[in-house]
């Protein structure tokens, strides 16, 4: 109940609670003060205009149109409300009579509410209008088995989500009856649901029962009700339009408050997207933590890469000045635990990262371009043909709509100018050339038609379709199992031998990076802790995180007895780093300079770097 | 690029299919499943239209000749009629002559019901097509233009401005949009005729009092649909092919974004077969949505049988198409139900 009572306190809210109020009000007062106005007949003022003493003008037979719409609005709401109980009720009964009857009834009940379903409501209304007859009793039954189909599959689609829960099962294996578990067990527990869909229900049954009136099947003069004064009213539009248009408007003003009533119950009841507007602060110039090689034979440069999200809180800096290079054909391979940063720095080198979000870096270079002047299109050749992308869910990746052929041919269409037959023909050339067997039938499939690691190989296989200088691969192998990694990461291995390509390999998975790279960045709360040929990774490492990581891998000498290794703490969160090095609250050689001050990223002679204040004890106690 | 392409063996030799059963194609399994479907609608909903009849309270053929007719009128009446004979060779004859196109004849106008049909089906046919199509033709832009405009919660004055309107309309049933538009247009501008069928003219203001309603519900759903797919790791695979905004926003977004609108916008369609009736009430049109009420303000239930079938045949149909679009448009779709 408090969780409505925070929904009704928002505006929309409060708009649709007060105008059901209003609406309420005017159905149960109505008829009481207007009565006598409304049916009052004076032919001496026919067909009046607006004046003071009828707001909204007199009918052809001198009564006051505003108070016979303000009297209708009981019949109208009244009638309305019975019909959605009655919807209900019959939809109650039939979405949970498979409960109580079992399973083979449930069955039948669902097939044929399934079909009836199917046709619209004002149809179903229609054809049980004929059956009850024409009139205000026979338009209540209509509307209300018009509307029981929906209810009660809604009401089965609630049943069979609680029911599968344990207090159910608890208390049919107590032996208590279906009927007793339905009442007391079941019911409770999808009532709040049913209630909202029975609010936005009588907003419809409102408009239904307004039109049935307005076509002349339901009510009869002379009572009248708002469908019925819209009909009346239309006949003689061009002498009073106001005796159409009133009602009118009083049918979508209530139609309005019942639904917006319902839809914001439902939302309080559901989830909320309260995605609030978040600022994006100034981004602090980041520290350079890195010794600046000009050399051009870099394929990518980075340098001071800083990803901004907005937050909440304010600004989220989850990757905070990074900067590597990777030379042509080397293979560098980023690892860290979730939340390190290493997949932005991957998708905003990658000049992947959108709007809200922001990327800035002192230098972001590839082949010798720099991405950072110019707008995303004046790069889109450079990037569509020599920079490769590979995903981690290659289920996810590939567009379900399109054939995987035309996935791939599209990028030679776009950057290489081909034609559709040409494009086509490279396309299962490069699926052959990632080893997808039978290509040319494959080219035509749906990305569903292939297995996972068929789809990280098509995935590859795109990025070949021009001539890449560097694959950008952001766990490439995470979703696929173990025979199949082993294929993809044999596939990237091979591709680079024989082409020359460079690799950046995000992973969290220490002893892929070390099989598959020259060189390992080691990240940590977004920022570079340690970089280090990859065979010095299992002996030579200096940072006690990266020791921690190599540690934590299982090998085969692992004793399976013991708990695997593991690091103590959790990953901090991007929110709020720690001052000092980020990795002291879980560092067991931390001392108290390491919690009061950053360690610099150094560099070395032979160019590894680390950073952390006992580098030198890490690496002695090898 | 050009090395790449020399490279490419062009006569590559087609890999034949391997040999399957028929039924091993999911699209065939598919398909014949959806029509086995159709056929157990259509034959509920033939029972249906013959039992309404049986539902009606007291003696149908009575309550439409009056209470003043006399019974031997009353008896012969039933007899031509074949309501004398026991139900189930009254059912049996009825499906016989349902599929050899005899819909029965009319007790007012002794006319056949299926030539009343005929001749009023293409009235309401053009009316609900035509509204369809202005609806779809408003809604895929707008819908789209603000997926994407909005997205990642961008512009969110738009979005509030946009789902409030497109609320609002989308509530207001069409047939009193047909009345505001006849007061406007009609009465106060005298631009278009309000009642009738005849020319383009009379054509407007039903089409878009029928049109309007589904537009703005249509181009809400797709919008949040368009927001969703653009959020996709596919939308994120075409960025990084590095293709133009437009090519990433209609070529792999958009596609995606229609499945689930095409599966709504079916229901809408359905919706709209039942809206002609109250539209063509509003504006005198000739089609069977005035005919049915007349009929059933005057108990002339074969019509009203025959009407109340051609209606729930046409929803059968919609349903039908929006599967096989569905199917076409993203193919899983075929697997995924069963």
């Amino acid at each position: 109940m408090a969780r409505w009572r925070a929904v009704l306190r928002t505006p929309v809210g409060v708009c649709a609670s007060l105008g059901l109020l209003v609406l309420l009000v005017f159905a149960v007062i109505g008829p009481m003060v207007w009565s006598a106005s409304a049916s009052r007949t004076d032919v001496a003022s026919m067909l009046q205009g607006p004046s003071g003493s009828h707001w909204a003008g007199t009918d052809n037979l001198g009564r006051d149109i505003l108070a016979r719409v303000l009297v209708a609005t009981r019949l109208s709401v009244e009638l309305a409300l019975l019909a959605t109980l009655l919807a209900v009720v019959i939809g109650i009964l039939l979405g949970t009579a498979g409960f109580v009857l079992g399973r083979r009834a449930a069955r039948i009940v669902a097939a044929v509410v399934n079909i009836v379903v199917a046709f619209p409501g004002l149809l179903l209304a229609l054809f049980f209008a004929v059956i009850f007859g024409v009139g205000a009793q026979g338009a209540v039954l209509a509307i209300g088995l018009a509307g029981a189909p929906a209810f009660a599959r809604l009401a089965q689609t609630l049943v069979a989500s609680v029911e599968q829960r344990d207090f159910v099962a608890a208390a049919r294996i107590a032996g208590v009856g279906r009927v007793r578990v339905l009442l007391r067990h079941v019911l409770p527990n999808i009532a709040e649901a049913l209630i909202v869909n029975a609010a936005i229900g009588a907003g419809g049954a409102l408009l239904a029962f307004a039109s049935l009136s307005f076509l002349g099947l339901g009510v009869q003069a002379p009572a009248y009700d708002w469908g019925k004064l819209l009909g009346d009213g239309l006949t003689g539009i061009y002498e009073q339009p106001i005796a159409a248009l009133a009602p009118g408007i009083a049918v979508i003003v209530a139609g309005l408050a019942f639904n917006l009533f319902g839809e914001t119950l439902a939302k309080g009841v559901g989830l909320t997207t309260t995605l609030g507007r978040v600022p994006l602060g100034r981004t602090k110039r980041a520290r350079a933590t890195e010794p600046v090689s000009e050399e051009d034979d870099a394929v990518l440069d980075v340098a001071d890469l800083v990803v901004t999200l907005p937050g909440h809180g304010g600004p989220i800096r989850p990757v905070r000045g990074v900067g590597f290079r990777i030379g042509r054909g080397e293979a560098v391979g980023v690892v860290g635990e979730s939340g390190s940063g290493k997949s932005l720095t991957a998708l905003a080198v990658s000049r992947l990262i959108e709007e809200p979000a922001r990327v800035e870096a002192s230098r972001l270079r590839f082949l010798g371009t720099d991405l950072r002047a110019g707008a995303a299109r004046t790069h889109r050749r450079l990037l569509g043909t020599s920079l490769a992308m590979v995903f981690q869910d290659p289920m996810t990746s590939l567009n379900p709509t399109r054939r995987v052929g035309s996935q791939l041919a599209e990028v030679a269409r776009q950057h290489g100018g081909l034609s559709r037959g040409a494009a086509l023909a490279l396309a299962i050339d490069r699926l052959r050339a990632v080893r997808v067997p039978a290509a040319q039938r494959r080219a035509r499939q749906y990305p569903h038609e292939f297995s996972g690691g068929m789809r990280q190989r098509a995935m590859i296989g795109m990025g070949l379709m021009g001539t890449p200088a560097l694959i950008v691969a952001d766990e490439p192998t995470t979703a696929l199992d173990v025979t199949v990694q082993r294929q993809v990461l044999d596939l990237l291995r091979s591709i680079r031998r024989e082409n020359s390509v460079a690799l950046l390999l995000i992973s969290h998975d220490v002893a892929v990076v070390s099989q598959v790279c020259d060189r390992v960045l080691v990240m940590y709360a977004g920022r570079i802790v340690e970089d280090l040929p990859a065979a010095e990774l299992a002996e030579g490492a200096r940072h006690p995180y990266t020791r921690a990581l190599v540690a934590a891998v299982p090998d085969m000498h692992t004793d399976l007895d013991r708990p695997l290794a593991a690091i103590p703490g959790r990953a901090p969160d991007p929110t709020r780093f720690p001052t000092g090095c980020a990795f002291a609250p879980r560092c067991a050689l931390a001392t108290d300079r390491c919690r009061t001050e950053e360690p610099l990223l150094e560099t070395d002679d032979a160019g590894r770097r680390v950073a952390c204040w006992h580098a030198e004890l890490v690496g002695a106690r090898a | 690029m050009s090395e790449a392409v020399s490279a490419v063996s062009i006569a590559s030799i087609a890999v034949p299919a391997p040999a399957t059963s028929l039924f091993d194609r999911p699209a065939l399994r598919f398909a014949v499943r959806r029509l086995l479907r159709f056929v157990v609608s259509l034959w509920v909903l033939m029972t249906a239209a013959f039992g309404m009849i049986y539902l009606i309270p007291g003696d149908p053929v009575r309550a439409s000749l009056g209470i003043t007719a006399s019974q031997a009128l009353v008896n012969e009446r039933r007899h031509a009629l074949g309501l004398d004979q026991p139900m189930l060779v009254q059912y049996g004859h009825y499906l016989a002559g349902l599929l050899s196109g005899n819909f029965g004849t009319s007790l007012a106008s002794r006319l056949p019901v299926a030539r009343i049909i005929a001749d009023r089906l293409p009235a309401t046919l053009e009316l609900a097509v035509a509204a369809f199509v202005l609806a779809v033709v408003i809604a895929i832009p707008l819908g789209t233009v603000m997926g994407v405009l909005t997205r990642g919660g961008r512009a969110r004055r738009a979005e509030l401005a946009f789902t409030t309107t497109s609320v609002i309309i989308g509530a207001i049933p069409d047939f009193v949009v047909g009345v505001v538009l006849v007061w406007i247009v009609g009465v106060h501008l005298h631009w278009l005729p309000v009642a009738g069928r005849s020319g383009f003219g009379s054509f407007v203001l039903p089409v878009m009092s029928l049109a309007i309603g589904p537009a703005a519900i249509l181009s809400r759903i797709l919008r949040v649909e368009m927001i969703t797919a653009l959020q996709a790791d596919y939308v994120r695979t075409a960025r990084a092919k590095r293709l133009p905004a437009l090519a990433v926003y209609l070529r792999h977004a958009l596609p995606n974004a229609l499945t689930a609108t095409i599966t709504l916008g079916g229901l809408l369609l359905s919706t709209m077969v039942a809206g002609t009736v109250l539209v063509e009430n509003v504006f005198a049109w000739p089609g069977l949505g005035s005919t049915i009420v007349s009929s059933i303000l005057t108990k002339d239930y074969p019509v009203v049988q025959g009407i109340v079938l051609v209606y729930g045949i046409g929803v059968l149909a919609v349903n039908l198409l929006v599967d096989i679009a569905l199917a076409l448009l993203d193919p899983r779709s075929t697997i995924r139900e069963s």
